[in-house]
């Protein structure tokens, strides 16, 4: 995926480069398979491959150049960091490798064997030395969402150190108190670790920036409500995961371009598929680079995605901050607010979200809708069979899978939604 | 002629209907050349349209085949044969090699399924995999099975971890019938719970190499609480019910896809 220009910078970084440079070439060979093959693809889908194919490595310059100039890099897993601050310090804020089965089997000497993919895969990624974005930030967040990544920071914070923000568990006003609270020591953390005072207008601007960025993303999401659908499920997942690598100013601008692209091929009667395609809305747990399979499964069965009700999707653009406050404390109150409606499935009751999985189905026209568990997500699984309910009231057919990173149950996956997809046409 | 092919994981199923009506049956077991069994059930038949189904499905795309073709999943097939032997039909349950499959119907189309995960706990292959501890052939361990009592829990429902569970049952000295009623036991409670959660109807179409399993049905008829022949239905060739769905989805006059 990226040439070998980079091999001084991967071992500046101390990355393991034979193994690295394994993982490249079969995420090269995937990236080709599942987009590159694909039909109507949109012009600016050059950017999304250009982005992806040098995700590991002009990007990853990119940090090391703004570092030299004294800039920091802060990188966390989870939509709960507040991007504003990070931004608003002059510090970059990225995504950590998360998607992939690499390292873990190391990963089970810190954690148990029954954890779900994503956990293992970003220790994975850090023990076999895989992830250029851990070995460039400067400051790692976790949060307390599920137990299972709550345990885990324990153990990564042995191998690097890692700062937990307290995430609460309800949508109590004492919650709302204490996120509040964790969102001033967060920002206390990053003046402390980057030197810089965060003032009310570095802190608008910050706001200004994601927001800018949930715009784009928002517009996105409104013109997939198109039919013919205008852009593969594929292609809006990765413009969703490469929202969490690039530079947010350029992304969005990119973003805009492509959405600009898209209203002229609607305008045109122009799809990337037949109107008649059962169009699908997936549901649940993120998909991080490079977990391509579901949506490959999926779109390889007749139908064609229209959404992502995820956290790599819908969950991280679908509100924005407030941004008529003008003190540093109305802008903090406002960031809290914001964060304070995610509708994860770490909050109990979370009863928002199956209101707004029914609402976002409809607003894409969506025939069906596929829920995506990661195996061992507490969470998640356990909303699954809520989310089941709720969508037979609303009269919308719902499909669960369960799956993990893994392509051993590829040939059942493909059964199980091409049979979901027959039932639908 | 337009022909039905189930290509499964255990067995391949043919079945050729002319003018609706069902003129050839074969069956064959897959090997590990499944398309040159293929060939076999194909030999001196000439289709004019051909439908293959079951998990080796996309295997037709690689038989020399001069008709039309196209795939539907086993799901689609085995609804669409159980509604067309038993129009009444509110659920269809198939226990094939490798799967086991519940649907919930309604006017012969699939309302809601459920699939077994990756493992084959629960199917066809689980009892052929514990019946070879009692080195009898699957055919005979529902009967012998039968003549158990007191069956023993058997609490895991991962196929070895069964067979390890029997085992240490015999060295405590359980009946061999005893142990064999119990592993029957817990594939039909495993698959009661599918059952229930598709939401079943009676009359309920049992389907897939299993039906013909005495002991399975009895007990199912118990765990369902369902009058077999009444409640639960059993066509004449239960595990010919795929390939005689992939065959009717092209008599119906679906259009072909995927060819």
């Amino acid at each position: 995926m990226s040439d070998t220009g980079h091999h001084a910078m991967w071992e500046k970084l101390n990355m393991d480069l034979e193994a690295h440079d394994g993982l490249l070439e079969v995420l090269g060979k995937f990236y080709g398979d599942i987009f590159l093959s694909q039909e109507n693809r949109l012009t600016g889908a050059e950017y999304l491959d250009f982005v992806l194919s040098e995700v590991h490595g002009l990007r990853i310059r990119e940090l090391q150049d703004a570092k030299a100039q004294g800039r920091k890099v802060i990188g966390s897993f989870c939509v709960f960091v507040p991007e504003e601050i990070t931004l608003a310090a002059d510090a970059i804020h990225v995504g950590l490798c998360a998607g992939a089965e690499a390292g873990s089997d190391l990963a089970e000497q810190l954690v148990p064997r029954n954890t779900c993919a994503l956990i293992k895969s970003f220790i994975g990624f850090k023990m076999a030395k895989l992830c250029p974005y851990i070995e460039s930030s400067d400051m790692i967040v976790g949060e307390t969402t599920c137990d299972g990544k709550k345990k885990a920071y324990e153990a990564f914070n042995e191998i690097a150190p890692t700062y937990v923000m307290e995430v609460p568990q309800t949508k109590s006003t004492a919650a709302r108190d204490l996120w509040k609270a964790e969102v001033v020591r967060y920002m206390k953390a990053v003046e402390g670790m980057t030197g810089c005072t965060i003032t009310a207008e570095k802190l608008k601007e910050g706001i200004l920036i994601a927001n800018g960025k949930r715009r784009a993303l928002q517009r996105l999401t409104a013109l997939r409500a198109a039919s013919p659908a205008p852009i593969s499920g594929r292609d809006a997942l990765l413009v969703n995961q490469i929202s969490f690598y690039d530079d947010p100013v350029r992304f969005t601008a990119k973003i805009n371009e492509l959405c600009d692209e898209l209203e002229e091929r609607i305008a045109a009667g122009g799809g990337v598929a037949p109107a008649d395609t059962p169009r699908l809305l997936l549901s649940g747990c993120p998909m991080a680079v490079p977990n391509w399979k579901l949506p490959y499964v999926v779109e390889s069965s007749g139908a064609v995605i229209v959404g992502e009700e995820s956290c790599i999707g819908t969950r991280n653009s679908r509100d924005l901050v407030d941004e008529s406050g003008e003190t540093l404390e109305a802008m903090i109150d406002a960031i809290a607010d914001r964060y304070m409606k995610i509708d994860c499935a770490c909050f109990t009751p979370n009863d928002e979200r199956l209101g707004n999985i029914a609402d976002l189905a409809k607003m894409l026209k969506a025939d069906g809708v596929i829920h995506y568990s990661l195996l061992f997500c507490q969470p998640y699984t356990h909303e699954a069979l809520k989310v089941d309910k709720a969508l037979q009231a609303a009269g919308i057919p719902m499909l669960s899978i369960e799956t993990d990173y893994s392509m051993e149950d590829v040939e059942q996956l493909k059964t199980r939604v091409e049979a979901f997809v027959e039932t639908l046409a | 002629m337009i022909l039905g092919l189930d290509i499964g994981s255990r067995s391949i199923e043919l079945v050729a209907l002319i003018g609706g009506e069902v003129v050839v049956s074969r069956k064959l077991p897959t090997t590990f050349s499944p398309l040159d069994q293929c060939s076999r059930l194909l030999d001196g038949l000439r289709p004019a349209s051909l439908v293959g189904t079951g998990y080796g499905r996309n295997l037709i795309q690689r038989l020399a085949l001069d008709c039309e073709y196209s795939t539907i999943t086993e799901i689609k097939a085995h609804a669409l044969g159980a509604a067309h032997l038993f129009p009444e039909a509110g659920t269809v349950l198939d226990i094939g090699g490798q799967d086991t499959k519940a649907m919930s119907l309604a006017n012969g189309r699939v309302l809601k399924f459920e699939m077994n995960d990756r493992c084959a706990a629960g199917t066809g292959k689980f009892l052929e995999y514990t019946a070879g501890v009692f080195q009898i052939p699957v055919e005979e361990f529902g009967p012998y099975a039968l003549k158990g009592e007191n069956p023993p829990e058997i609490s895991s429902i991962c196929t070895v971890f069964a067979e390890t569970e029997a085992t240490s049952l015999m060295a405590r000295g359980e009946s061999p019938e005893a142990i064999a009623l119990g592993l029957h036991k817990a594939i039909v409670k495993r698959t009661a719970n599918m059952l229930r959660r598709v939401g079943l109807k009676f009359p309920m179409v049992f389907t897939g190499g299993v039906a013909n399993n005495p002991c399975v049905l009895r007990l199912l008829a118990q765990a369902v609480n369902g009058e077999i022949g009444r409640d639960i239905l059993i066509p004449d060739n239960p595990d010919h019910m795929g390939a005689l769905g992939a065959a009717l989805h092209r008599h119906n006059g679906n259009a072909v896809r995927g060819a």
